[in-house]
């Protein structure tokens, strides 16, 4: 069995949209760490939950950010396939 | 590259693709029609009836609501709220476009619970609503800030006279609606994506434990990333008022 270029560049692709999504530890890391400190915070004045949830979702969503633009190139590299020319 | 991206290529059964419906030519440059532009004209023909309902309710307003005239003030009072509660003195002139990007980015992340691909799962779509932001975002600070300032703001860490911040300053600038955009668009088509290989590649195991997947993906998540957009409009909006108050 030989393998084609094109067959190279498919698999280095899959493997490169596996390490993209390595992206996606920073995200889970910081969005738990952004959690936690809103958990501690309503313990402590439990009257400015409302307030406290927004903000934290807020720089939770911001944070996910680079996390999907590790999605994005998987995605790309799969399925858009910018590699095969 | 005539087709829309992400269209060429789809999967057997997994399909989560944009696809092509009609090629108009227009100007010598193939146009295609797609799924999105169906799908956004059935989320705009959704809103406006519902715009014309609550507009006939409130029309002929009674003094104890009934129940669709309740429902319509209940939004409308949220929405002013939230605009209210993050711009302050300034909500006025923009409470109306808050409200209805938010409208229309919650009914399209929620129309993947029936059966349309979401149109804000396609980078056209939400690059469009950044596209606004960023617009609006400019044409406030120029009316409200003078050149000295904005230029002053450019080069910020730096002192005014020496401008080696900035490119990068404009880089930053850029980069708004783009990281707004893209943010809104990878989180749809990331539940979009995860609902089709579900369906395409669970098949055979995929009775009722999907809604639990849906409720998350198309209900919960959607709502999070329109609040998500809206505020972050506002906040940059806010922004580019400066700091007078």
């Amino acid at each position: 069995m030989s393998i084609s270029g094109e067959d190279l560049i498919l698999a280095c692709s899959a493997i490169g949209a596996g390490l993209a999504v390595i992206a996606g530890i920073g995200p889970g890391i910081g969005q738990g760490i952004a959690a936690g400190y809103g958990a501690s915070a309503v313990g402590r004045n439990p009257g400015a939950q409302g307030k406290i949830m927004s903000t934290m979702l807020l720089g939770q969503a911001v944070a996910e950010t680079t996390g999907l633009y590790g999605l994005l190139v998987a995605m790309l590299l799969l399925f858009v396939k910018p590699l095969l020319g | 590259m005539n087709e829309a991206i992400l269209m060429s290529a789809s999967g057997a059964d997994i399909d989560f693709m944009i696809h092509g419906l009609y090629k108009l030519n227009i100007f010598g440059q193939d146009v295609w029609i797609t799924t999105s532009h169906v799908c956004i004209v059935v989320v705009m023909l959704v809103l406006l009836v519902f715009a014309f309902a609550a507009n006939r309710a409130l029309a002929h307003a009674k003094e104890v609501p009934g129940t669709f005239q309740n429902l319509v003030e209940l939004v409308v009072e949220l929405l002013d709220g939230i605009v209210e509660s993050n711009m302050g003195s300034h909500a006025k002139p923009f409470a109306n476009y808050i409200c209805t990007i938010f409208a229309f980015i919650l009914f399209s992340n929620i129309s993947g619970l029936f059966g349309l691909r979401p149109p804000t799962a396609d980078y056209g779509t939400t690059f469009a609503l950044g596209i606004i932001t960023f617009v609006l975002i400019h044409v406030t600070k120029w009316k409200n800030q003078s050149f000295k300032t904005i230029w002053t703001d450019m080069c910020s860490p730096l002192p005014p006279w020496f401008p080696l911040w900035l490119p990068i300053n404009l880089i930053s600038e850029v980069a708004v609606p783009i990281s707004l955009s893209l943010r809104l668009f990878a989180n749809v088509l990331s539940g979009t994506v995860m609902m089709a290989l579900v369906y395409g590649l669970l098949a055979k195991i995929a009775y009722v434990w999907p809604a639990l997947l849906h409720a998350y993906f198309d209900i919960f998540s959607g709502a999070i990333q329109t609040y998500v957009f809206c505020m972050l409009t506002m906040t940059y909006i806010k922004q580019s008022f400066g700091d007078e108050e």
